[in-house]
């Protein structure tokens, strides 16, 4: 097989306009992946599938992942000039008073950036016909809130069908251009992504309102925070009269 | 018979299908009133809980979507809090008749995480252990696909004999008969004692017989012939294009078997052929099984001829505090499914960031409307038993 800067090198000539970046992978198996741009990524998909000398014909595997927003904390060294009351050079004027003299100082700071998350799916692809592979290409939302569509890949691989409708349901990734885009594992009328990093497991999974004190409290506090007019109600009917 | 054009007046043009140029054209027959069916989720030929929402034109089908999830339990986010380790038991319950190859599989994406060696006789072993699971699995799945067919209990009983021995000597091995929990990052839990060994050659030595009886007593069956012999045809270049693995794509005469194409472990040191199919339909599904578990038994045979003394855990192996450096693996195994494969990301944690199954259950059911398009609604149950799904690595 190609390497992957000739394969990207080979996308680039044969593609006008295409963006293509090599993410390197220092684990030990060495599967670098190509990071594609959305508006081309149908084409770069064509041109995998169906150039003679590569001939990815088969999508092996399409996973989600999600990275969420980073918190990157810095310490820095900062020299700065500070004024500083110290002694005179002969300690201090003979009434006593000191004097004020212009300083560097140098501290250390810890400078907080936040590195904006995305979500991204990786799709592994073999070559059937040449038998070889892995080629890893991955491509990314602009975000994990609001713009979180992505073209799919599935009228080039049929393999994508159900994988990316997985993807679709665990982490919220939208492909546009698939033909049956539901969730599959989920139920039709579930809310959240379950697979994204900070998912928050609901707390009346199996909704019971029996008088036991745990059970009780979650439920509680459960129809506090979702229909604040029925707590009071809830509340006279629970409480065991003694 | 020609296998293309099914019986009746229906007319569906299966080759429109191809990629995504929906809809097929259906001629309806009679007065074109269609009548929905919801076979599962607890009908007892979908192997567990599945369901298959069927649109019916008096016998024949002319829309089937599948409705999956109903044993969805996210195991890929458990094993994102869990340490990799603790993953391996949770790999036991995908796809539960061959835990033994869905360990291999994680130990395999593990190992090449982390550039981790394997000792010699540990590859053996897996090896033997790995080929033991696809001979039960592929006899449960004919003997399955034969009682769907109506032929009530005598070929799976002949097949669950079989699996019997093969499930004692897993017992015996490794405590369990089917959650075996065996294999580890570098090496395995139990080495085989002398007699394990001579057990299991005792079950190789009596399983040519039991195939050739199991081909004698079906393979030139009338009402076989006649229920699979050009039913449920998948052509070669739509199972590529849709991602299907193991037996269900090389039925349909494409020659790619992994442990061919890989030589993961130490495949390259046996002699083995790969069966192939001409047809694509479900006799050839049922044939290339039949025909794999010889090429097992000829892979056993020399695997526990060969097998050499030795450690059968790497001494460099990290057990504690394990913790692979950052990056992304995957790897894959031919499982008696289909491909199976894990892709794992670490951040230099002991838990992995992305824990991926890629499960070939779920991936060759993507066809399952295509190859059941005009076919009659008691061959959609044949043709669904011919895929050999797990609902548990389907659902995961």
């Amino acid at each position: 097989m190609k390497t992957i800067e000739e394969i990207k090198a080979a996308i680039e000539a044969a593609i006008p306009g295409a963006t293509v970046a090599v993410v390197s992978n220092p684990s030990p198996c060495a599967q670098h992946s190509l990071l594609v741009a959305h508006p081309s990524a149908l084409q770069v998909a064509t041109f995998l599938r169906d150039n003679p000398e590569l001939t990815f014909d088969y999508l092996s595997n399409v996973s989600g992942v999600d990275w969420p927003d980073r918190e990157i904390a810095e310490k820095v060294k900062v020299t700065r000039q500070v004024t500083k009351t110290v002694d005179g050079p002969d300690g201090g004027k003979p009434d006593g008073t000191k004097i004020d003299q212009t300083v560097d100082e140098t501290v250390e700071e810890t400078h907080k950036r936040v590195e904006p998350g995305f979500l991204e799916s990786v799709y592994h692809l073999y070559s059937i016909a040449l038998k070889h592979g892995p080629l890893v290409i991955r491509m990314r939302t602009a975000n994990r809130t609001d713009q979180t569509t992505m073209p799919s890949l599935t009228p080039v691989w049929r393999g994508a069908e159900l994988q990316e409708r997985e993807v679709f349901d665990l982490y919220g990734i939208v492909f546009s251009g698939h033909p049956d885009l539901r969730r599959i594992l989920m139920w039709d009328g579930f809310k959240d992504f379950p697979m994204r990093k900070d998912y928050v497991d609901p707390d009346d999974f199996e909704y019971e309102p029996t008088p036991h004190d745990e059970v009780l409290k979650r439920a509680q506090a459960h129809s506090a925070a979702n229909h604040p007019a029925t707590t009071d109600a809830a509340q006279e009917g629970a409480a065991p009269s003694q | 018979m020609n296998p293309s054009v099914p019986m009746g007046s229906s007319v569906i043009d299966t080759e429109k299908r191809e990629g995504w140029n929906r809809p097929p054209v259906v001629v309806p027959e009679g007065d074109g009133e269609l009548l929905e069916v919801a076979m599962g989720p607890h009908h007892p030929s979908t192997h567990g809980v599945f369901r298959m929402d069927v649109a019916l034109d008096g016998e024949r089908v002319v829309r089937l979507k599948p409705v999956f999830g109903y044993l969805h339990r996210n195991h890929e986010k458990i094993a994102e809090g869990a340490s990799y380790l603790s993953s391996m038991p949770y790999t036991d319950r995908l796809d539960y008749f061959c835990s033994l190859s869905n360990n291999w599989a994680y130990a395999l994406a593990v190992e090449k995480l982390t550039a981790q060696e394997v000792p010699e006789r540990t590859e053996y072993l897996r090896v033997i252990l790995a080929e033991f699971t696809r001979i039960q699995n592929h006899a449960s799945t004919i003997g399955f696909l034969l009682q769907e067919m109506g032929a009530s209990g005598t070929p799976l009983m002949y097949a669950f004999r079989e699996r019997e021995k093969i499930l004692d000597l897993f017992e015996s091995l490794t405590g369990s008969r089917m959650m075996c929990n065996y294999m580890r990052f570098g090496g395995c839990r139990v080495d085989v004692s002398s007699a394990w060994l001579e057990a299991a050659r005792k079950v190789v030595a009596g399983l040519p017989a039991f195939v050739d009886e199991f081909e004698a007593l079906l393979s030139s069956n009338e009402i076989l012939m006649a229920r699979c012999q050009g039913v449920g045809v998948l052509r070669p270049a739509l199972a590529v294009n849709a991602g299907i693995s193991g037996p269900m794509l090389r039925a349909s005469g494409v020659n790619y078997d992994i442990r061919k194409v890989d030589h993961y472990g130490i495949y390259d040191r046996f002699k083995f052929r790969v069966p192939l199919g001409d047809h694509g339909d479900i006799y050839d599904r049922y044939m290339v099984r039949v025909l794999e578990m010889r090429e097992s038994i000829v892979i056993l045979e020399q695997a526990i001829r060969d097998l050499p003394a030795g450690p059968i855990m790497d001494p460099k192996a990290k057990i504690r505090n394990f913790r692979p450096k950052p990056g992304e693996c995957y790897g894959r195994i031919e499982a008696p499914k289909g491909e199976l494969g894990f892709y794992l990301i670490s951040d230099g944690g002991p838990n992995p960031y992305r824990y991926r199954v890629r499960p070939p259950s779920l991936i060759n059911l993507t066809v399952l409307e295509d190859m059941c398009l005009g076919q009659s609604v008691a061959d959609v149950v044949l043709i669904f038993g011919s895929v050999d799904i797990v609902l548990g690595e389907v659902d995961r």
